[in-house]
């Protein structure tokens, strides 16, 4: 009840008002305990009635479990306004579809070129850049750490050169770009402004994403190359230099995904993933930046796991405690700076290598989760990603998911639609309580990085990976075609995506032709401004960037920064 | 204690770049909960520091986990080292993302038995219990 309500009443009114109230609550509880005697009278299955995150789930939920406003704070409020809970904008699909993004790339710039062309052509919205393993890690394809992987799990770009083939006729004031990089991602970011630059685009139009969340990486993901103290400050030069030169796009991705795929319950990749996303909150303002400014650019991106309801509530909840945690604690007062948007995956772990046509069906289900949920963006797994990178015909199968169910199944036709559900809506509350109370814990640690360091959020993800495992292998958590519903021969002769060796040597052969024809002077000026401004303090965008247009390699931009920066050495916990 | 009674030693390894250790980690604790004697690398280790940890820890078995595709470099880099450096004896083992006409070559090579998704840990420490066994009765 409003405080506007409560003057026009009369005390007497009011009182009134709380003994109906009242006299409800024992009615209901009344009905409920009949039913539950009703229920208890009744054998049940033999199951587990819990969610693949280990959560109890009861049997039934009723008006005595629904969230109620409290001190005039509305816990849904209405779409497009504060908390969120209900959505972050307020046409929600109305206006636009969730954006379709499929994560693509393997072998040569030229040959994943020719995959976006043809994803473009298809009806997909929107690129994401997957790349390979030594582009993660910052190696060149020439690097002998590089031997063997090289284009075999994503894209090598380990230049400028490389950037520019991989976008070559594709227009990037037109296309919005995600790309998954994290420990270099500063050193990607800057290829792909002066890739951006090269085909004359004014870099203020540039949209797109870059993950660039290395607190994830080192609980979870560990594609790290710096240690947290020089990585988060580049990651702050990125806010400060993207709100001023590329307003539209987002700087970093705060991801929950790999900390759930690493094992994680849905609470605990919940509560990290915004715990971090606070965490570079708070980095942003001791840097002395405008919250309200360098806030709306912050983006997300959570896993959309098997259990339908509890990944739905958790999308939910995730808003709810942004939008509370950046007006209450961070003091933001621009609803931009509260409004949590996010990305969206399909587990990849829950996909099966046994029967897996049938992951076909597990991707639909939790793409419509994602959908009720209210995701801005999403990318559905391809049934065969347990064997191999995927082949086309299973990426486009994946991409059809998601435009059945953006077109045929009339869920983006109203907004938040299980709003109200006593069951959803108390599900959302559990989560927000159970991430609140894992923020407790890791501040009690002092915070996210004592965290990282003792070692804390990898035991914690591999505790949780390991009563996953026990389930399944005890049988009580069914797995159709792996524990359960077996044929005999589970392994079905699925066409597979293979990467050529040749992929490599051709890379490397570039690589040396192109160390040939730059101009030698100007790599070693700019990359000793580079080191020069580690050490100095200055933000270190405009000298990678500079670095980019002389093309220095990757290899060469991270080490000119280790110099100053250092690696990082992983603690073993085992 | 009997010589075939000890414990059986077993470095649990992550060779490449992948970072992807939650295979690796769950595997370790099983073999360490069915009483092996586990030792785990860590990440991004190269074929010449596995083989390194493996000798220093006069191990029995490497179990590689690889999930990046790289697994036909890796595997017979450091099956050729672990003959290098006189361990020709010890079992290199494994599992993740590979396809089966690749398990099949590798086994080819002289790489043991390679493991995909989905696996139950039981399988894989039956099977270096039982190639253990066999080992001991052989010598």
């Amino acid at each position: 009840m409003s405080t506007i309500e409560k003057d026009m009443l009369g005390r007497a009114e009011l009182e009134d008002a709380v003994r109906a109230r009242d006299r409800e609550i024992a009615r209901l509880k009344a009905r409920l305990a009949e039913w539950e005697e009703s229920y208890d009278a009744i054998p049940k299955r033999d199951d587990l009635f819990t969610t693949v995150s280990g959560r109890e789930i009861r049997p039934l939920y009723t008006e005595l479990d629904r969230a109620r406003a409290e001190n005039g704070d509305d816990p849904l409020g209405f779409p497009g306004s504060y908390p969120f809970t209900r959505g972050p904008y307020p046409t929600m699909y109305r206006t636009r579809l969730w954006t379709m993004r499929q994560f693509a790339g393997f072998a040569t710039a030229e040959e994943t070129n020719a995959r976006y062309k043809y994803l473009l052509e298809h009806g997909q919205t929107g690129l994401s850049v997957a790349f390979d393993f030594p582009t993660l890690m910052g190696f060149d394809s020439d690097h002998p750490r590089s031997l063997g992987e090289v284009g075999v799990c994503g894209v090598a770009i380990s230049s400028l050169a490389d950037m520019e083939r991989l976008f070559e006729g594709i227009p990037l004031d037109r296309v919005s770009v995600s790309m998954t990089i994290n420990g270099p991602a500063i050193i990607l970011f800057c290829f792909y402004v002066a890739a951006a630059e090269k085909q004359g685009v004014d870099v203020g139009v540039l949209r797109g994403t870059v993950q660039n969340d290395i607190l994830k990486e080192y609980q979870a993901q560990h594609a790290w190359v710096f240690p947290p103290e020089p990585a988060l400050r580049c990651i702050v030069d990125m806010f400060e230099w993207c709100s001023e030169h590329t307003p539209k796009y987002n700087p970093i991705s705060i991801s929950g995904y790999h900390i759930r795929e690493a094992g994680a319950t849905a609470a605990q990749e919940l509560a990290f993933t915004l715990r971090n996303g606070f965490e570079y909150v708070e980095r942003g303002i001791a840097r002395g930046l405008d919250v309200d400014a360098f806030a709306p650019r912050l983006s997300f991106f959570f896993d959309v796991h098997n259990d339908f309801f509890e990944e739905i509530a958790k999308l939910r909840a995730a808003r709810r405690i942004w939008a509370r945690g950046m007006k209450e604690k961070y003091g933001a007062t621009k609803p931009d700076a509260w409004r949590l948007r996010t990305h969206c995956q399909t587990a990849g772990v829950s996909l099966t290598a046994q029967q897996p046509e049938n992951n076909i069906v597990r991707v639909a289900y939790q793409a419509m989760a994602a959908a009720l949920g209210g995701t801005q963006s999403l990318h559905t797994n391809s049934m065969d990603e347990t064997l191999s990178l995927p082949t086309e015909k299973a990426v486009r199968i994946a991409l059809r998911t998601q435009q059945i169910l953006a077109h045929e199944s009339g869920v983006p036709n109203t907004i938040d639609p299980l709003a109200g559900s006593y069951f959803v809506e108390s599900l959302t509350d559990e989560l927000e309580r159970d991430a609140l109370a894992l923020f407790d814990e890791i501040d009690a640690m002092g915070g996210v990085v004592p965290g990282i360091e003792q070692g804390w959020f990898q035991r914690e993800i591999a505790s949780s990976a390991m009563r996953q495992q026990r389930e399944v292998e005890s049988g009580d958590r069914v797995v159709v075609g792996v524990n359960h519903f077996l044929e005999g021969s589970e392994q079905l002769e699925i066409e597979t995506l293979r990467i050529d060796p040749a992929v490599e040597r051709r890379q490397v052969a570039k690589m040396a032709e192109m160390r040939e024809t730059r101009d030698a002077a100007d790599v070693e000026r700019t990359l000793a401004a580079l080191s020069a401004a580690c050490a100095a303090d200055e933000n270190v965008v405009p000298r990678i960037l500079d670095c980019a247009r002389a093309y220095c390699t990757l290899y060469e931009i991270r080490a000119a920064m280790e110099r100053v920066f250092g690696a990082y050495k992983e603690p073993v916990f085992f | 204690m009997a010589d075939d009674d000890r414990k059986i030693r077993i470095l649990v390894a992550k060779p490449g770049l992948d970072g992807h250790d939650r295979g690796a980690k769950v595997i370790a604790s099983a073999f360490r909960d069915a009483g092996f004697e586990v030792i785990y690398t860590g990440l991004h280790q190269t074929p010449e520091m596995i083989v390194a940890a493996a000798v220093q820890e006069d191990v029995d078995v490497v179990a590689m986990s690889v999930l990046s595709g790289a697994h036909m470099t890796l595997f017979p880099r450091v099956r050729e080292l672990l003959a290098e450096a006189g361990a020709d004896h010890v079992l290199l083992t494994g599992g993740g993302i590979i396809p089966e006409e690749d398990v099949t070559a590798l086994e080819e090579q002289g790489i043991g038995r390679l493991f995909g998704p989905g696996t139950p840990t039981t399988a894989a420490i039956d099977y270096v219990k039982e190639w253990f066994a066999t080992r001991q009765q052989t010598t």
